[in-house]
């Protein structure tokens, strides 16, 4: 099933992308892959105590992130959306902050950037986005006009039993949701085929009546678009739509990972495929969309961004302690008082 | 003629509360009456779960809501406790103010991960910028001779966990006051409804919370526990269903000359451990009275709240009479589990005769 031919009824403002949307993207991916490679380094440099890398899916990421409205949709991520992060433009030393231990979540905020607190329980916010959807219909807003859920998850959460009564939900409600599945091949150390039966994530959609693709999600063109046309047919108050971007972790899990003790080099050289961000520069290249001192100038200016990052989380102290208290609740029990009074002054005389 | 525009006020009222403001109730009236009025005064608020739409729920506490306020804001979900509760975080951030409703206690345990790990956590992951003012319905505890599964009690539980607040009724009066009190908070509220009492009639006085109290005292005088009887020789402490039986056991002992305070604990947490000073500060015994199984259960931190707060003066440790540490049994057992008015008269004779060794 091809996007058009599942969503052609909606797309009818699907104008190709401008040579500077092009461009944009293609510096947002080069902005990804340097911050994402300079996560893993600084890793290993101790600047922060692990990561979650998403080399090779900033196609997958990117693509999808930009054609978010942030004006009106919001996205419920996992803790592999950084690519999606930048795109949607959020303050990245709050998103590294959870990537530092400062604080769970992240220290962005979700109301302004639209982009929900990171969490490591997959699928659970797969549930959240339906509700935020269903909510969008219920404030009346008209046809057209309907803010839209797009939530992350990947082949290993699809396992979950969450994102089948998401989907079970989302279809019975009519509820305005992209669930975008990025199947990266591997859910830690178990490849796709021990993970998903019936082939792939998006054959299960059929079984709920919603509209499905799969689209390639190494080329980020392909990706955009696609999301594009999901969104406009969720906007249009026709309910969910399941998007399955099919992609490659080329790196580890995170940096805790060892991918030598479940696959080859020559195995996820074979299977990686072509980098999205080499075969966009290249299509760029001969479509005359971008010359040499582009790339050139988008590099210069990825370094720079990672710099400023590395920067600001280096900077980043831990949070004042009394926070761990008064964020637990709106209004704070009487014990908890009485645990951060006594907290206080134990540490005081430490 | 009235000497003040207080007691001018004060009369008006008293004629209003007799003609309108008083009325026997049950619990489950109680509680559809507070969903009505809680829905006709927040145009944000949802209720959603299984049937409890055109059914008005299984015991009929929605009955009504959903042909009054429309479908958009009472609505059946399908047949899935993890789903409802992870679309109630969804909602909440859409700044509804959901109210779902799990149908038996029991059918949480699928949906713990969403109440544990997203609703109870996400004002403190969002550093307080997306609150969860989710009220979950629980119909709670035992009595009803159900199937398994249908009869749990997971205070405990619920209560351990930080970021989430529990609360029990036990009388259609506070059933009413308490809902709609949890309903119009920031933060998540587990409301466990005694379904045993569902049916049981009392007096409700809507317009008073907490009648001999003034109602702008200490949010209505609803954050705490409640002194259901006063006694002078030992105190009870239960909520929910346990308080009404603790009530019986009061008046039984009180032929012997024994003279009982009952304290309704109402709030599991954050627990009242000021009323649960001044109670057993003044009767210097106590027993804590539970249906959920011992160990590691409500009555040890309340009976550590006791110690805290009145070792020296106490006459007895602390006795506890709760269910046993066996998986909630079938109905021709489920008397034998719950705390019954001859194991609670134990547990007031253990503390009565202890004697420092």
């Amino acid at each position: 099933m091809t996007p058009k031919s599942v969503l052609a009824a909606v797309d009818d403002d699907a104008a190709p992308l401008t040579h500077h949307q092009l461009r944009e993207l293609y510096t947002l991916m080069a902005a990804v892959r340097h911050l994402d490679t300079s996560a893993v380094a600084w890793q290993r440099q101790g600047i922060i105590p692990g990561y979650a890398p998403g080399l090779g899916q900033e196609a997958a990421q990117v693509g999808s992130g930009y054609a978010v409205d942030r004006t009106r949709d919001f996205v419920f991520p996992t803790y592999r959306e950084m690519g999606v992060a930048r795109a949607m433009g959020l303050d990245m030393v709050g998103y590294m902050a959870t990537h530092k231990a400062t604080w769970h979540g992240g220290m962005y905020n979700p109301l302004e950037s639209r982009f929900a607190p990171i969490q490591a329980v997959v699928a659970g916010s797969v549930l959240h986005a339906v509700g935020w959807a269903h909510g969008q219909t219920l404030a009346g807003n008209a046809e057209g006009d309907l803010g839209v859920a797009m939530t992350y998850f990947g082949d290993g959460a699809s396992s979950q039993g969450d994102v089948h009564e998401a989907m079970n939900f989302a279809a019975v409600m009519k509820a305005p949701v992209v669930f975008f599945i990025q199947n990266n091949g591997w859910a830690i150390s178990v490849p796709t085929e021990r993970q998903v039966a019936g082939g792939s994530v998006a054959a299960r959609a059929a079984g709920y009546g919603i509209p499905s693709l799969q689209v390639d999600g190494n080329d980020v063109v392909a990706v955009f678009e696609a999301t594009r046309s999901a969104f406009a047919h969720c906007r249009a108050g026709n309910g969910p739509v399941v998007i399955e971007a099919m992609t490659y972790r080329r790196g580890p899990h995170s940096t805790a990972d060892d991918p030598g003790r479940y696959r080859t080099l020559e195995e996820e050289r074979l299977d990686a495929g072509e980098d999205p961000l080499e075969r966009f520069k290249q299509r760029l290249l001969t479509d005359g969309v971008a010359d040499e001192a582009f790339f050139a100038d988008a590099q210069r200016l990825a370094a720079e961004e990672e710099e400023a990052v590395r920067a600001g989380i280096a900077d980043l102290g831990p949070r004042p302690g009394a926070e761990m208290f008064s964020l637990v609740f709106q209004e704070p029990t009487p014990a908890l008082q009485s645990q951060a009074t006594a907290w206080r002054e134990e540490s005081e005389h430490a | 003629m009235p000497e003040t525009i207080t007691d001018l006020r004060l009369k008006d009222n008293s004629t209003e509360t007799a003609a309108v403001g008083v009325q026997q109730a049950s619990m489950q009236q109680a509680l559809n009456r507070a969903l009505d009025e809680i829905l006709a005064e927040n145009p944000k608020a949802v209720i959603f779960g299984e049937d409890c739409g055109r059914l008005g729920g299984v015991f009929r506490i929605t009955d009504g809501l959903q042909a009054k306020h429309g479908e958009a804001r009472v609505f059946d979900t399908p047949l899935a406790e993890s789903g409802i509760l992870g679309m109630s975080v969804g909602l909440a951030m859409a700044g509804f103010h959901p109210i779902p409703e799990v149908q038996f206690d029991g059918f949480a345990y699928p949906a713990i991960n969403q109440i544990v790990c997203q609703i109870a956590r996400m004002n403190y992951r969002s550093r307080g910028t997306l609150p969860m003012p989710i009220t979950l319905r629980v119909p709670s505890f035992g009595g009803i001779r159900a199937p398994e599964h249908h009869g749990e009690s997971l205070e405990a539980l619920f209560a351990h966990v930080p970021g989430l607040k529990v609360v029990s009724p036990s009388t259609p009066h506070d059933a009413y006051h308490l809902l709609k009190y949890a309903a119009t908070r920031p933060d998540p509220v587990i409301f466990m409804e005694p379904k045993s009492r569902y049916w049981q009639k009392g007096p409700v006085d809507v317009t008073n919370p907490t009648p001999g109290t003034a109602a702008h005292v200490d949010g209505g005088g609803l954050t705490g526990a409640r002194v259901a009887r006063e006694g002078r020789h030992l105190t009870l402490i239960a909520w929910g269903a346990m308080v009404s039986r603790c009530l019986q056991v009061a008046e039984l002992a009180a032929e012997d000359g024994i003279d009982v305070e009952v304290l309704d604990l109402r709030w599991l947490k954050p627990i009242d451990a000021e009323a649960l000073a001044r109670s057993v500060g003044k009767t210097r015994r106590a027993v804590v009275v539970h249906e959920a199984p011992l160990t590691s259960g409500l009555g040890a931190e309340v009976a550590q709240l006791i110690t805290q707060s009145c070792f020296a003066t106490l006459k007895a440790p602390v006795e506890r009479v709760t269910g046993f540490d066996v998986p909630y049994p079938s109905g021709d057992l489920e008397d034998e589990h719950i705390p019954n008015i001859n194991r609670i008269l134990f547990g007031i004779q253990r503390v009565l005769e202890y004697r420092r060794g």
